[in-house]
């Protein structure tokens, strides 16, 4: 952000602020500081909840924190959940996800490769395809898919979801874009009259100079793997075999604050839930922590700027 | 269809390759070889394109027009399902999600990238919009059960909030009137963010010398954003509403885990898909499954057509 967009950089000097600046400002400041706050609250407050008694949780003020005891045994509780089904849900979440973006990355990257620098029959049609169904939801096509499977008896098991996961449209249209605005074709063209093969100048010239896209793909195919939730669901009717996102629910269903029907020997209490939901989403927070460029790099990715 | 202005794009872009080049001449240098190796490397993008996209979706409209005999029946299940006495109402939940929800999206976010571009404290922009931003990472069913610790009066963060618009209980809050509001409340707080950090990239497109001149001539901030600013906005904003539109209609994970946390107090049957769900998994009916399906799909797809070969925001070539 250079000055040249700030407000209070023109003809008019800083201390010179008529009535309407300083109202403005202070609209500004306050619009600013109540949607901070909108976004901060909840994440700040699960994570102090993870630290609490449950009787800290529903007593104390909102934002005081816990201690160790007590975030050790939430942990305890989480981990005695039906026998330490927690620690099997989220391996199974990296599973599905890892399994997935590794077969997203070796069919998408050459795919995207050969849209942008190769021609062939149906290059086009195959380009506005991925355009279209890249635009819509991923949830639209869930329950076809299901319809399907169902009839060719893959339901329950983990390729019904890694699958699906792995037709990823966007990954194919961003190393698109990449291999056609970023990789110089006289490159391509050289290695050519070296005497590379096809295969060669793939492998050994385009290849390494996609490794930006490569982590790009690889960052928005494991996040959105990692967080849905529909498909998963869908597919997989064994508790053994859900991911985090799904366990949730049935920790959810566990939670007598929620469910009163459950309360018994297996009832979870809130500090417990709240650990649960901060470890459904630490890998991706993590990942989101150091990616903001990455992530609007993707997301803007062809859009033609005006 | 503007194919002029996304070559030039492609060339400002810093393609060394269209530089001095006809953007036509790739076509001419391409050989038999290419073209082979070409569709070898799409051929397994491509099997995963007929697998998971065409195939389901074809089968999906072939079981939605056919009865469980396996016999044509033309638009029977179309008729069955809009004659469901839960159809109406789930469309209706979800028209209206949507419409809270768009136009919270289509004012905050704009308004919220306009205010946080014009800010002049590099580190306070810096840092909001990060704070905007990060929800986004918990996304589907970890964003909706946090929710549901927020709306609850008696564990919230904002009792005092919540008591002060006379919600005392869970059940208060999630009371059927107020749940259109509440799942556009969950979906602004994990989706906004993104979109204001897309839309303050956007704005820092925006040429100095245009603000500038603009400023010269008198323009206060508002008029700048008004007259200037938002009109460049305007395929970004288009955007977001046609992706948010196509994916609200698709409503689920949130009123199904509310439906749960409540004891059932929110139907199970709430949302369109959610529908599609029970016709499939309770009553084990496919076909009328598939023609609820179908629906939501095809407003998917015109929706996603439509933008492509209206938009010029991708370059398809």
């Amino acid at each position: 952000m250079t000055l040249s967009h700030s407000p209070t950089v023109g003809r008019r000097p800083r201390r010179t602020l008529t009535f309407g600046q300083v109202g403005g400002r202070t609209v500004t400041a306050l619009l600013i500081a109540t949607f901070v706050l909108f976004f901060a609250i909840p994440i700040v407050w699960l994570l102090l909840a993870t630290g609490k008694t449950t009787n800290q949780l529903l007593t104390e003020n909102p934002f005081s924190v816990g201690n160790l005891d007590a975030l050790v045994a939430n942990w305890n509780a989480l981990m005695g959940f039906q026998g330490g089904a927690v620690l099997g849900w989220l391996g199974n979440s990296a599973f599905y996800s890892v399994a997935a973006l590794v077969v997203t990355i070796v069919v998408s990257i050459p795919a995207g490769y050969a849209l942008a620098l190769s021609e062939f029959r149906f290059r086009r049609l195959l380009l506005v395809a991925t355009l279209v169904i890249m635009l819509i939801p991923n949830t639209a096509l869930v329950l076809p898919v299901f319809l399907e499977l169902n009839t060719v008896g893959l339901i329950g098991n983990p390729l019904a979801v890694i699958l699906p996961f792995s037709f990823f449209p966007f990954g194919v249209y961003l190393t698109y874009i990449y291999f056609s605005t970023s990789v110089p074709r006289d490159l391509l063209a050289a290695a050519r009259i070296d005497g590379c093969t096809e295969f060669q100048v793939f492998a050994r010239i385009a290849m390494p100079l996609a490794a930006p896209v490569i982590a790009l793909v690889a960052f928005f195919s494991f996040v959105q793997n990692w967080n849905n939730y529909f498909l998963p669901f869908v597919m997989l009717p064994s508790s053994g075999s859900y991911p985090m996102q799904v366990g949730l629910t049935s920790l959810l269903s566990a939670t007598p604050a929620f469910n009163p029907s459950s309360v018994g020997a297996a009832s979870i209490e809130l500090p417990t839930l709240a650990l649960a939901t901060v470890l459904s989403v630490a890998p991706v927070l993590l990942v989101f922590l150091f990616s903001q460029r990455f992530l609007v790099a993707g997301m803007t990715a062809g859009g033609t700027k005006e | 269809m503007t194919l002029a202005p996304s070559r030039a794009t492609r060339s400002a872009v810093g393609s060394e390759t269209s530089r001095g080049r006809q953007p036509g001449g790739r076509r001419s240098t391409s050989t038999t070889a290419q073209s082979r190796m070409g569709a070898a490397f799409v051929s397994a993008y491509g099997l995963l394109l007929l697998i998971f996209g065409i195939v389901p979706a074809i089968y999906a409209l072939w079981l939605s027009v056919t009865g469980p005999d396996g016999s044509f029946v033309g638009v029977d299940n179309f008729v069955q399902v809009f004659g469901d006495y839960r159809f109406i109402p789930a469309v209706l939940h979800v028209g209206l999600f949507l419409v809270v929800w768009i136009v919270a999206l289509l004012v905050f976010v704009v308004l919220l990238a306009l205010v946080v571009h014009a800010v002049s404290v590099r580190w306070l922009s810096t840092a909001a919009r990060f704070v905007f931003y990060i929800p986004g990472a918990l996304a589907g069913a970890s964003s909706v059960l946090l929710w549901l610790f927020v709306l609850n009066p008696a564990a919230s963060p904002v009792s005092g909030l919540l008591n002060a618009l006379g919600f005392e209980s869970f059940v208060q809050t999630i009371a059927p009137g107020n749940l259109p509001g509440v799942f556009a409340v969950i979906a602004f707080w994990t989706g906004a963010g993104g979109w204001i950090v897309i839309m303050y990239g956007a704005l820092n497109n925006i040429s100095a010398e245009i603000m500038e001149a603009a400023r010269i001539d008198g323009a206060n901030p508002v008029q700048i954003a008004v007259h200037i600013q938002l009109p460049m906005l305007r395929k970004w904003i288009s955007y977001m509403g046609v992706l948010s539109l196509a994916a609200g209609t698709q409503l689920f994970v949130e009123p199904q885990l509310l439906s749960q946390a409540s004891n059932g107090i929110v139907g199970n049957d709430y949302s369109v898909n959610q529908l599609a769900y029970l016709y499939a998994f309770q009553q084990s009916n496919f076909h009328g499954s598939a023609a609820i399906s179908i629906i939501l799909l095809l407003i998917a797809l015109v929706l996603s057509a439509v933008f492509v070969a209206r938009g010029g925001l991708f370059e398809k070539d």
